[in-house]
């Protein structure tokens, strides 16, 4: 008997997307056999997480709440990641954008609403682009591999948060707690329908992404980048430049995350803003195979995990670790049905035909 | 001189579960898989440790479950990104939320327990005579715990076996090049398959020295981050286990400084003192950066990382 592993011809999009469906729910099934093993009901379990994230019209908002940085963060990184560019720094950029956010706030207090958000969102999105633009120099210049230096420039920004929070910018109202004083009124995004506008900006970035990667000269140079180098080169193209501009706009968006965080959720800034939401969306952006309509739908099923988690803590005393773990197993489940979309594997049995 | 000595002594207390990682993830690269989930198998192998060392009192038994639990985290890394070709970077970070959730879903009943006196008269700290006496850094090597001088003597081993016996020649073939190494007739999954759990045992017997000598407690996220330091220890050291004994040491250092200087704020000091214990924190990570440039641009064979590595490797498209 022998086992080959076979490459499959094209498989159609329809196909591909019921694999991963597939694993999903085999995977809420395997981890649904553990809480059975640990004794909880999974089918409650998962009604429950399903009621905490929807089923109030608060509980929903904050579940949107949770799906707006994430969204914005994944369209940045997938922007890097459709050129081959592995930027795992959107905690970084998430960071130095909401670092840029709290430093208009708090450097031009007076400034009206009118004029303080969009400067903060300037300054958001310039900051996180730039702390992208770090590794792309090192990328072009020296070769030095971009994930490990997007990876190690993350815990450089998130140390700098944390400087500021014990040092220059603590609140010396909070009586020696180390905190940050709340923004003002006018640097705090607005509510649109009960939800703050950070997803009116969130969905125009989708547009926006969704147009770059579809319909630009940008988005095709970006793709063919990823694709080959050698043949964007040969093509013509201004390699170098086309990505540093990517890398700019990629760590611009998770920059603009950052801002959206601080300035409408946190009204402040803190070193425990993003909560890893930076590694998320990378898987986020990968599971959604860089596409910004998929990401809007993946990221709200994230969403809708972590939010039923924290639900979970308080409704039956499950500890909201949990939610980790789901995502952990259906993720790996997923991870492994790429494999079955692009192989499959043929087991035939020597000579014996007349068999079967 | 004493205060030098003690501080160096701390330092390598707290380099030790770096080293242990770093350890891990050398042996992970070098078969060509980047492994971000090292933090995940680290939380993993301190959960587990603690729980076998509550219920056995055995330390022997705490550091094998420990690193069993580590390989566990690395056998899921493995089946994705070796025999299923999955995303390494992915595989990996998912590897890390699962780790930490996991351990913290397992530990929810062992917060504030501690642990029988049996496992603390094993492996606290033991002084060497003579050898303890060395000025300086006598009391770093030669008066610690049993667990620490495992950490070196591992990474010696380490060494060796990389470079002086045949299979880490094959080992380091199948980081570098696993097409030819499979054309004469290294089997490269194999290989790759027994690095990567090792690799994971280091990084789980790494993380129980957390929760079985240096706490010694349980609590949520008890790295702390210790496994993405020792992510980029793996670059500091050149994937070199014994550069990686020096690296952890002086990173251990720096957060043992930090540290220091950290409880001196609270008690006098204004933020003065403050500010640098954050920026000495950065240094792990920069540093990182500013050796992986100076590898890359200076081009020196043995600096380098190992050439597949990141890639999948599929035996049919050769």
């Amino acid at each position: 008997m022998t086992v080959q592993i076979v490459k499959k011809a094209a498989v159609s999009r329809r196909r591909q997307t019921a694999y991963r469906v597939f694993a999903v729910l085999a995977a809420l099934a395997a981890t649904g056999l553990v809480m059975a093993l640990a004794g909880y009901n999974p089918f409650v379990v998962y009604y429950k997480m399903i009621e905490g994230s929807t089923m109030t019209a608060y509980r929903f908002q904050e579940t949107i709440h949770k799906a707006i940085p994430l969204i914005t963060l994944s369209l940045g990184v997938a922007v890097a990641f459709k050129m081959k560019f592995w930027n795992i720094g959107g905690e970084g950029q998430f960071y130095l954008g909401a670092f840029g956010a709290a430093l208009v706030a708090f450097q031009a207090p007076e400034l009206p609403m009118w004029a303080m958000l969009p400067a903060m969102m300037l300054a958001g999105m310039l900051l996180g682009g730039l702390w992208a633009l770090i590794p792309a120099l090192l990328k072009a210049k020296f070769g030095a591999s971009e994930t490990l230096v997007t990876l190690m420039l993350n815990y450089i920004a998130i140390k700098w948060v944390t400087y500021l929070q014990y040092g220059p910018w603590k609140d010396p109202k909070a009586s020696g707690f180390p905190k940050m004083p709340k923004f003002a009124d006018a640097a705090v995004l607005p509510k649109v329908f009960g939800v703050h506008a950070g997803w009116i900006i969130t969905l125009a970035a989708v547009v926006l992404v969704w147009i770059l990667f579809s319909r630009s000269k940008l988005g095709y140079e970006i793709a063919v980048l990823g694709e080959s180098e050698a043949t964007a080169r040969y093509a013509g193209m201004n390699t170098v430049r086309t990505m540093l501009i990517a890398v700019l706009l990629s760590g611009g968006l998770c920059g603009l995350a950052g801002m959206m965080q601080a300035s409408a959720v946190e009204r402040s800034l803190s070193d425990v803003l993003s909560g890893g939401m930076g590694f998320t969306a990378i898987i986020t952006a990968w599971l959604a195979r860089l596409n910004p309509p998929a990401i809007v739908g993946v990221c709200f099923f994230f969403a809708i995990l972590l939010q039923g988690g924290s639900y979970l803590q308080t409704s039956m005393q499950i500890p909201s670790s949990v939610a980790a773990v789901i995502q952990g197993v259906v993720l790996f489940f997923v991870l492994a049905s790429e494999f079955f979309i692009q192989y499959r594997i043929q087991i035939s049995r020597g000579e014996k035909k007349e068999v079967a | 001189m004493e205060a030098l000595e003690l501080y160096l002594q701390t330092a390598a207390q707290m380099g030790t579960p770096i080293l242990f990682g770093t350890l891990g993830g050398i042996l992970c690269e070098k078969v060509g898989h980047l492994n971000l989930g090292v933090e995940g198998m680290m939380l993993l192998g301190a959960v587990c440790g603690f729980m076998a060392g509550l219920a056995t009192g055995n330390p022997i038994l705490a550091i094998l479950a420990a690193g069993l639990a580590g390989a566990g985290g690395a056998l899921i890394y493995a089946f994705i990104t070796v025999t299923l070709q999955g995303n390494q970077n992915v595989t990996g970070l998912v590897l890390t939320t699962f780790g930490t959730g996991l351990s913290s879903f397992l530990g929810k009943d062992l917060v504030g327990q501690s642990l029988p006196d049996g496992i603390f008269a094993a492996l606290g700290p033991k002084e060497i005579p003579v050898l303890s006496d060395i000025p300086v850094v006598g009391k770093m090597l030669f008066h610690q715990s049993p667990y620490a001088t495992a950490g070196l003597v591992l990474a010696i081993l380490l060494y060796f076996y990389m470079n002086r016996t045949t299979m880490g020649l094959n080992m380091r073939a199948v980081g570098e090049n696993p097409g030819a190494a499979d054309a004469s007739g290294v089997n490269v999954t194999l290989y790759k398959y027994v690095h990567i759990l090792l690799g994971g045992f280091c990084c789980g017997v790494g993380g129980a020295y957390l929760t079985l000598v240096f706490v010694p407690r349980w609590q949520d996220e008890i790295t702390a981050g210790i496994g993405w330091i020792a992510v980029a220890l793996v670059i500091f050291a050149t994937w070199n286990p014994l550069k990686a004994i020096f690296g952890a040491y002086f990173f251990g250092a720096l957060r043992g400084l930090s540290f220091v200087i950290q409880n001196m704020d609270l008690t006098l000091f204004g933020h003065k003192i403050t500010i640098v214990s954050q920026f000495l924190d950065m240094i792990p990570y920069a540093a990182t950066i500013l050796v992986l440039v100076f590898i890359t641009r200076g081009k020196r064979a043995e600096n380098q990382a190992p050439r597949a590595l990141g890639l999948a490797y599929f035996r049919e498209e050769r």
